[in-house]
């Protein structure tokens, strides 16, 4: 296949959208780190299955749960973001409501990682 | 290949596999589910949201979002929330396969198919028994 684009424009490689690889690539770092950490969520909900108040707490507020916790919600609302901005860039065909959709979840996303992070702090950190 | 269209038929034309008329091969129904279980796995962060910020509310509130998680609906929400994980999550490594460039040949895409089926209602199945088995105990 013949290149007609400049070799400056081939050094960025950032192609017709401006972003390059960044979106495709984040997205598979997000997915190889949150691998450990959803199969770490998931012993942890089940070994919680039910417990108490004061057991959950308790498990929680222990510094590796709680950093563990962090970063957990950090990948999963990142990947979660990046996946459903494709998802409505491929669905919605109409551009602002494309634009305005993809916005709004990101918002979400943006938001409940911040109830999540300031929950996890709150339970490890005391004062409840 | 039921058609309702009455001219192209008439014409002797072949269909072209559009989504009304063309049966999806696993592959391709292994591929949209990724997507809907990623949808899916979405929304389930609403249920992990709602817990943590009850936990830091208080025991009031915890106990009122666990008296709904361990509801019937409650439960079928969460093992439907299991169950999407787990596909997401097999299958995800399947396509982390592919982006190395391993597993594209027609009889391993379905081999890996077929194993990321088998894997997630499989670990469904036991995450879910081991949560059984642990509530029985305590």
């Amino acid at each position: 296949m013949s290149d007609f684009s400049s070799p400056l424009r081939r050094a960025r490689g950032l192609g017709s959208a401006q972003d390059g690889t960044h979106h495709w690539w984040i997205q598979r770092v997000t997915a190889i780190a949150l691998v450990p950490l959803v199969i770490w969520f998931i012993m942890l909900v089940v070994s919680l299955g039910g417990a108490s108040y004061d057991a959950a707490t308790a498990t929680l507020s222990q510094p590796l749960n709680g950093i563990l916790m962090i970063l957990l919600v950090t990948g999963t609302f990142y990947h979660a973001s990046l996946g459903f901005q494709v998802v409505l860039e491929d669905y919605v065909s109409h551009e602002w409501g494309r634009k305005l959709s993809i916005i709004a979840v990101n918002l979400f996303c943006i938001a409940g990682a911040v109830a999540c992070y300031y929950s996890i702090l709150k339970i490890g950190l005391g004062g409840s | 290949m039921a058609s309702s269209d009455s001219t192209s038929p008439a014409r002797g034309r072949p269909l072209s596999p559009h989504l009304q008329v063309y049966r999806l091969p696993l592959v391709a129904v292994l591929s949209i589910t990724h997507r809907a279980t990623g949808v899916a796995n979405t929304v389930g962060l609403a249920l992990l949201t709602t817990w943590l910020v009850a936990l830091a509310t208080g025991p009031a509130a915890y106990d009122a979002v666990m008296g709904h998680m361990t509801a019937w609906y409650g439960l079928i929400a969460l093992f439907g929330w299991t169950v999407s994980i787990y596909y997401h999550l097999s299958n995800g490594i399947r396509h982390l396969f592919w982006d190395v460039g391993y597993g594209y040949e027609l009889r391993n895409a379905y081999l890996s198919g077929y194993a990321v089926v088998a894997s997630a209602l499989t670990l469904s199945a036991v995450t879910w028994f081991i949560g059984f088995m642990l509530l029985g105990k305590a």
